[in-house]
């Protein structure tokens, strides 16, 4: 090979891309990834202040009602399902594990703090958006894609204060409800897994129960839940709001994706947001 | 001159590296139906879009009553939105609300009036549109003629005084097509308001456009009314109206207008110093018959007017046309005045005999008066001149016309 030529293709790799092209183009597409994430990150947190004001305008009080009902009245049967379950194999975990110590009177200590300070709020959270999350970016989505939003818009109707404002307020209103609830069958659960089933002691278990649970750890698990419900309220509506505008799909395809992404965006943001916020009120 | 209602001054819009509006410049004036047409994709729903705030322009000026939009205060524009409705080419209606719900929902939102006076205004649309056994069904229940009609109700429950129309008939067969665009037009001449729609519906939406705007190739080429689109020399009547007008009325199976005019072109030309006739037909009591029977019957009566001129002049080599929602013409080849007032004695014998079934109209009044509607067809003959413009043929036959028959219709569909 002849050295210009040489020189050429090493400077030019294939016709009418540069070398150069190559040796950035990782760089660039994790650079464009980082921008994207930097940018919706910054979008997300205005759509959530923005819509969050607007809870406050006239004629909403019904329509967080009635989002009340969707997320949360709709979603207690399966939160008391998990939380049961939870509860239950906290009481077999932790029962055999302490028996080992000769320390089953402290069963209830650890089923209880276990559930309220983290499982309760992290768990309800996660069901949540199984639940009514992916729901809510489907419901939105399918609306954005066929013209409903723009007809809200068309009409005068802000789209925020009448599709996402009452969803949010629905959230933070329900996530420290259902939170409680499944604080609450957990540690009916952990009692009929540890006490009726293994033997343990019924008073034992509830005294610890009564004693060990500070307020502290009450009030940590309640903001908790109120920050899960923002997370998840915002992403869901947000992925849903902007389905139109996914570069990867259009139409109910798009729907479909943006619902994916919202579930899996809510429980990594929530397992993240769980450790900040923990780290904080510790 | 007039000041126009909503001028768009060089308005350019992009999509990327598409550009789909290039300085375009229009005029729409008040109180009238004016119609944008072109070819799938060129632009028309974008247009529409920008009218009433949804997209903004990259470049140029929208004028409302002479003013810039783009200089209008929150709450100027704000009065000036809340002027405009929007019919969405989709409908855009809310599938988990019923219709009563969809229809309400601007002014249960938007206004501070009781839920009493709300339920008044929405069931006074629901009567007009047609919407009383749907009133409480759900979207995905009704026909999609239904739908647009709840999309329509939707859009006028606020009074608006301009109504945006993004192909308000797209998806529906010629029949629900025509009604659709006759209760357009009527609302237009009840309400008053200023509709601005967007149709490939040629030729029916000539007859209820008082103006015509024409996009080709990312502008705006012309604009005016439907008689001076006809005489209008251009590329986009080749590309576009001839390929969105059919060689026949969808409705009535009538020949197109442009065909009619082709046919008696080559009529003029072959039997030259020959003889023909025109026959001028007029179908009254339209509105009648909207009235009482709604816009589907009043649609079945032209359709079978059209029908009834075909299978009487086609078979003696005869070519008629629609000039007006409620005016046919035909020509007779070879006949004279004496010979076309006997074709016509011949067809108002049938006519009246037969009736029109698809309106159960016939020569005998009802016995329940009160819901039968009287029909009245007026004919006029003239003998065509082979110099003489078509236009004032026709002028003279309808100037001679007179009343050739009466039927009552008692709406049994």
């Amino acid at each position: 090979m002849m050295p210009d030529e040489h020189r050429r293709k090493f400077s030019e790799g294939e016709p009418g891309r540069p070398l150069g092209a190559y040796l950035t183009g990782p760089f660039a597409v994790s650079g464009r990834s980082v921008i994207r994430w930097i940018r919706n990150s910054g979008a997300s947190v205005i759509f959530f202040f923005l819509a969050f004001l607007k809870i406050f305008r006239t004629k909403q009080f019904s329509k967080i009602v009635q989002q009340v009902y969707y997320i949360g009245a709709r979603s207690s049967m399966i939160i008391m399902l998990v939380g049961l379950f939870t509860g239950m194999v906290l009481g077999l975990q932790m029962y055999s594990a302490l028996v080992n110590f000769g320390a089953q009177g402290y069963l209830g200590t650890l089923v209880a703090l276990s559930l309220i300070r983290e499982l309760g709020p992290v768990l309800a959270a996660i069901m949540i958006t199984a639940r009514a999350g992916s729901a809510i970016t489907a419901e939105i989505g399918i609306q954005r894609i066929s013209e409903q939003v723009d007809a809200l818009a068309t009409m005068r109707i802000d789209p925020l204060r009448y599709l996402i404002s009452p969803r949010i307020a629905a959230a933070i209103i329900s996530f420290p409800v259902l939170t409680a609830m499944f604080d609450l069958v957990g540690i009916l659960g952990g009692y009929i897994s540890g006490v009726l089933i293994m033997g343990a002691n019924s008073g034992t278990y509830l005294f610890r129960v009564q004693s060990s649970v500070e307020m502290k750890d009450i009030t940590h698990g309640f903001i908790k839940a109120v920050v899960f419900a923002v997370v998840v309220s915002t992403i869901c509506c947000f992925q849903g709001y902007f389905a139109h505008m996914r570069t990867d799909s259009h139409g109910a395809k798009a729907v479909g994706l943006a619902t994916t992404s919202a579930v899996v965006l809510s429980c990594v943001f929530i397992l993240l947001s769980d450790y900040i916020v923990t780290s904080l009120l510790i | 001159m007039e000041t126009p209602f909503i001028e768009f001054r060089n308005v350019s819009k992009r999509f990327g590296e598409r550009t789909v509006l290039e300085n375009v410049n229009l005029q729409i004036y008040e109180g009238q139906v004016t119609t944008i047409i072109g070819l799938s994709g060129s632009g028309k729903s974008v247009l529409l879009k920008h009218i009433i705030g949804l997209m903004k322009p990259d470049e140029g000026a929208i004028l409302f009553r002479g003013k810039p939009l783009s200089t209008m205060k929150k709450r100027e524009m704000e009065t000036f939105l809340v002027r405009i409705s929007y019919m969405f080419q989709d409908n855009a209606l809310f599938d988990s609300m019923t219709v009563h719900e969809n229809i309400s929902l601007p002014l249960r939102e938007t206004t501070n009036l009781g839920k009493a006076e709300i339920d008044r205004r929405v069931m006074a649309r629901i009567e007009q549109t047609e919407l009383g056994e749907a009133a409480h069904r759900y979207p995905s229940e009704l026909s999609g003629g239904m739908q647009k009609r709840v999309a329509l109700a939707r859009a006028l429950v606020v009074d608006p005084q301009i109504v945006l129309f993004d192909e308000p008939t797209s998806g529906q067969d010629p029949l629900r097509k025509n009604a659709i665009l006759s209760m357009i037009a009527q609302y237009q001449r009840k309400f008053g308001f200023t509709a601005i729609m967007v149709s490939h519906e040629i030729p029916d939406v000539f007859f209820i456009s008082n103006r015509i705007l024409a996009l080709y190739d990312r502008k705006i080429v012309f604009q005016g009314t439907p008689r001076e689109l006809e005489k209008f020399e251009h590329s986009f009547k080749d590309e576009v109206i001839r390929s969105m007008e059919g060689l026949r009325d969808e409705l009535t199976g009538l020949y197109s207008k442009r065909q009619f005019i082709l046919n008696h072109a080559q009529l003029i030309r072959k039997a030259d110093g020959e003889t023909y006739s025109v026959v001028v037909f007029t179908l009254e009591g339209l509105g009648a018959i909207i009235a009482t029977f709604g816009h589907d019957a009043a649609q079945e009566a032209i359709k079978a007017m059209g029908m009834f001129v075909i299978k009487h002049f086609d078979a003696i080599g005869g070519f008629s046309t629609r000039r007006s929602t409620n005016e046919f013409v035909t020509v007779l080849p070879y006949s004279d005045q004496e010979d076309a007032e006997s074709i016509l004695k011949d067809f108002i014998l049938d006519l009246q005999s037969s009736g029109i079934p698809g309106i159960y109209a016939g020569d005998r009044r009802p016995t329940d008066a009160d819901r039968s509607v009287e029909i009245t067809v007026l004919a006029g003959i003239t003998q065509g001149q082979p110099n003489e413009e078509i236009d004032s043929i026709l002028d003279a036959a309808k100037n001679r016309q007179k009343e050739i028959a009466r039927l009552w219709c008692d709406g049994r569909r």
